[in-house]
């Protein structure tokens, strides 16, 4: 049932071996090019000025200076930029309008919203002359008031409305009269700081003008929207736009929208007649692109003695910003993880005038599911009751809220696997009674919680005589190995080598994509792949049949398999023919097999097909990957440093394509919540709304020394709603690591933290 | 303008360059070795480590005009089997700091030969432990969390 990377038998079909990525030897050779790495004769540079108030009007800008830097070729500002059409208002009926990332027209108005919004273009023949020259750019205000202190804020949060996309609010029963009757319950109150994506690879745009064409090379994850929203700000044909983004430098939501440096470089390069590139500065993505909402939550949980869960109450406030941002799905969790017979969740939301927040990995779960999963230990230590125990106790049949279906479940058999695996039995339940020498001991465990959605996704698959397969669909790659897993589906389908399938991405010349986001880029390519595949299958297999001598006269698809670089008969399995044999008879150097439309009423349909989809799947189940994690930390007696000691987590993601990328990407969300916990927090000065920290200096990720050998299991089920059985796996290995972490060190120590980060301070 | 002569991945390259321009700049944007990244231009992320007569340096920190003659590898010049054992233990995603690491690994592995030790080194160790490898290599952040995959392919090529 379980399997790990490292034990995967060999096995013919190359779903589910950990194959090595194929664009490894680009990676560790240099030669991958990223958005900032594409030469263009005649390259000018860009940097941008900062607005250095949060709210408030350009009175005077002086640019005298800038301008008299050797080598500065323009200053750009709203006083002479271009005219840029207003970014289209969001709307659901095109998804497109999603990639605005806020509303402001940059460079067209003399309106300040944030700080940190660019005021000022500089572009430079050179990197240096374009700092030195933005650095020299004097802006004057007029200061308006503004709301920057969040703390200040939350008096002022509104409840969210439902919509078609998210659930502000859900109600079973009545939770507060339950919870003032239960024999035993918490209440309490937990804050989680802003955090930044920090993808290591800055935010970089190369733009390049010819007549009214525009070719943007952009980390980008969502290539097609971006094309379509520039196409509607500089009032050209979408045709006319091409965005390629074969490699991204890292994403975690922080280049899903798009954010003012990617407009500003192609104005930039507009307004000069010169290829332009523009890699923001460390600094600059703090300034110039949102990040994950800070957060005020309430958990509180009444249960019987039994440990049966009588009320759940799980609320929540957020900020976004009032000029973009949303809210993020904060109590999502709670309504599907406890049987509770009276639930109550709100989520509320403040805007704020400080740049609005975005997605960042699992939005709103990631620290929904800290306050939760650290509450449920809190109640664990209420009653006396193992903290798997309580869960088991609790572990529902269906939804909780409404009782519909869950398309599949399995956290109890990923607790009893995890418990065996980590040695959860030796784990003494008394706080502080783990020692090693002059650290206190903790072992936590905490469960994750991700939705799975999927997107539509146009692709072409080519299979061609000589048996290579190409497969094209202009998606996004920032890490999770999207060609590989798509090559090795593919490979299984036609039922030729993976090795002879090449993947083609990251362009928007290629058939559109779906977004790398909300864990669904996997799943939605390979739902069109598969149909693809089918197609291709039944085409040659047409072929065959026209063919008087071949042995696949008269049989129908449903009769054949794909093995061996050709169509085989099941009932006779030596009788078929190879894809060479078949279209060389019939001369045909390839087939092809095209899924969705790019344009027209075929693509207004595909839209509409993915909302019809979207609800009707939310009528009948709930969707979703789960697992459980477990940690073991080391508090110091004397400084309260906490060292995350081992790790290991059990997930319930269904079919898995890849074992060796798969791993990395549940690794890769398990690290970014031990940051999280313990180290990561973006300072916003609450006098003037500035970003004080913003600098990977300053604010602090995970290093090679925080991070212990992670061990990854995986209950390889296939979810029997999606394509292939597979459920995303992007963001659900970053929920309860937080929670884990916060209950760990309370068993470490007895003392429980329930503001993020948990620092030092807090233990001593 | 200064001209300034160096050795690059082993070829003698002339550059004329402003005093300013950081050697991590002059690789990129004036020898298009865009190979060696940038993550901060402050010294915070390792991504732009390269080896400057064999010993691993942050390139953003360093003033191209400070490395006349000297000799230059950045990861366009590299050879070396740790490039395999990262792919086998897949110690990267995006692969944006992965010229780094691989850089940082070669010189983090000549440092601990020579008997450098690092703050984790007990008196009279000399065998390089994971701690020892995860400590040594801290200055190379990865934002994907592939430090387990990283620290296994430098185990495998340090054995
Ligand atoms: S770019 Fe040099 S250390 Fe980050
Ligand atoms: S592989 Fe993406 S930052 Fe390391």
């Amino acid at each position: 049932m379980t399997t790990t990377e490292t034990q995967s038998p060999p096995r013919e079909r190359a779903v589910g071996q950990g194959i090595d990525r194929v664009d490894g030897p680009e990676k560790t050779t240099g030669k991958a090019r990223f958005a900032a790495e594409f030469p263009y004769p005649d390259l000018a540079y860009a940097a941008l000025v900062h607005a250095t108030v949060a709210r408030g009007r350009i009175t005077g800008i002086d640019a005298k200076a800038a301008e008299a830097v050797t080598g500065v070729l323009s200053v750009i500002t709203h006083l002479n930029a271009p005219v840029l059409k207003p970014a289209p208002a969001r709307s659901m009926l095109d998804l497109s309008t999603m990639v605005s990332a806020t509303s402001v027209n940059y460079l067209n108005t003399d309106e300040v919203h944030w700080d940190g919004q660019p005021v000022a273009v500089v572009v430079a023949e050179s990197l240096e002359a374009a700092r030195r020259g933005a650095a020299l750019v004097e802006v004057t205000y007029q200061e308006f008031p503004a709301a920057v202190d969040f703390a200040a804020e939350e008096a002022n949060a509104k409840p969210q409305k439902n919509s078609l996309l998210g659930a502000g609010s859900a109600k079973k029963g009545d939770a507060e009269a339950a919870l003032a009757a239960a024999p035993v319950s918490v209440d309490l109150r937990f804050t989680t700081p802003p955090h930044n994506h920090n993808a290591i690879e800055p935010h970089a745009t190369t733009a390049i003008w010819d007549g009214d064409r525009l070719t943007v090379h952009e980390g980008s994850q969502a290539i097609a929207w971006m094309r379509k929203h520039l196409a509607l700000r500089f009032g050209i044909p979408e045709r006319n736009v091409r965005m390629t983004s074969p490699y991204v430098g890292g994403g975690f939501g922080g280049k899903g929208l798009i954010w003012p440096g990617t407009i500003l470089t192609a104005l930039a390069a507009r307004a000069t007649g010169r290829p332009v590139r523009m890699m923001l500065t460390r600094e600059g993505v703090y300034r110039t692109v949102g990040g994950r909402t800070p957060s005020i939550q309430r958990v509180a949980l009444g249960a019987g003695q039994d440990g049966r869960l009588t009320a759940l109450i799980h609320t929540s406030v957020t900020r976004s910003g009032k000029v973009g941002g949303g809210p993020e799905q904060v109590t999502g969790a709670a309504g599907h993880l406890y049987d509770a017979e009276n639930i109550l969740l709100q989520q509320n939301l403040v805007e704020m005038d400080l740049i609005p927040n975005t997605f960042m990995r699992a939005p709103g779960e990631a620290i929904g599911t800290f306050a939760l999963e650290a509450a449920v230990d809190e109640l664990a230590g209420e009653l006396g009751v193992d903290p798997i125990e309580l869960r088991m106790r609790n572990e529902p049949a269906r939804n909780p809220l409404d009782g519909k279906r869950f398309a599949h479940r399995m956290l109890r058999e990923a607790y009893a696997l995890g418990a065996e695996r980590f040695g959860w039995a030796e784990r003494t339940p008394e706080p502080g009674s783990m020692r090693d020498g002059r650290w206190l001991v903790g072992m936590g465990v905490a469960t994750a919680y991700h939705p799975s959605v999927q997107f539509t996704a146009n692709v072409t698959a080519r299979l061609s005589a000589d048996g290579t397969v190409v497969v094209r669909c202009g998606f996004q790659e920032m890490g999770m190995g999207g060609a590989t897993a798509q090559a090795q589906i593919a490979a299984d389908e036609l039922g030729v080598p993976y090795e002879a399938v090449r993947v083609e991405y990251g362009d928007t010349d290629l058939p559109t994509g779906p977004m790398a986001g909300g864990s669904a880029q996997t799943a939605s390519i390979a739902a069109s792949l598969l149909a693809a595949c089918a197609k291709l299958k039944g085409e040659v297999l047409g072929l065959a049949r026209r063919s008087g001598d071949s042995p696949l006269r008269g049989q129908r698809l449903a009769g054949v398999e794909a093995r061996d670089g050709g169509l085989y008969r099941l009932d006779r399995p030596d009788s078929g023919e190879s894809y060479e044999a078949i279209l060389s008879r019939a001369g045909r150097p390839y087939v092809e097999a095209a899924i969705g439309a790019e344009s027209g009423l075929g693509a207004v349909a595909g839209q509409v097909r993915f909302m019809a989809k979207f609800l009707s799947d939310q009528r009948r189940w709930v969707k979703a990957a789960c697992g459980a994690q477990f940690c073991e930390v080391r508090v110091d007696q004397d400084t309260g440093e906490v060292r995350v000691s081992r790790w290991l987590g059990v997930f319930d993601v269904g079919r898995v394509i890849n074992a060796k990328t798969a791993a990395s990407q549940l690794r890769g969300g398990i690290v970014m919540g031990i940051g999280m916990a313990l180290s990561e927090e973006t300072l916003v000065d609450p006098r003037n709304g500035r970003v004080m920290n913003p600098g990977l200096g300053d604010y602090h990720v995970p290093v090679h020394a925080d991070i212990p050998p992670i061990d990854i299991h995986y209950l390889d089920e296939p979810d029997p709603t999606m394509p292939l059985g597979l459920l995303g796996i992007g963001e659900v290995s970053i929920t309860g690591v937080a929670g884990a972490i916060a209950s760990a060190v309370h068993h470490a120590t007895g003392k429980r933290v329930r503001d993020l980060p948990i620092t030092l301070d807090k233990l001593l | 303008m200064v001209t300034l002569r160096m050795r690059v991945n082993g070829t003698t390259r002339s550059l004329d360059i402003e005093p300013w321009v950081s050697l991590l700049d002059a690789l990129r944007e004036q020898l298009d070795l865009t190979g060696t990244k940038k993550g901060c231009d402050q010294g915070a992320c390792g991504a732009c480590t390269v080896l400057a007569d064999g010993e691993r340096i942050n390139s953003c920190l360093a003033l191209a005009v400070q490395y006349e003659d000297r000799d230059i590898t950045t990861i366009e010049g590299i050879t070396h089997p740790i490039q395999q054992a990262f792919i086998e233990h897949d110690g990267f995603q995006c692969g944006y700091c992965t010229s780094g690491q691989i850089c940082s690994a070669i010189g983090m592995l000549a440092e601990h030969g020579a008997g450098m030790p690092s703050a984790v080194t007990e008196p009279g160790a000399t065998g390089l432990s994971e701690a020892e490898i995860r400590e040594r290599m801290s200055g190379n952040l990865c934002r994907c969390g592939a430090y387990n995959g990283i620290v296994d392919a430098i185990k495998e090529v340090a054995r």
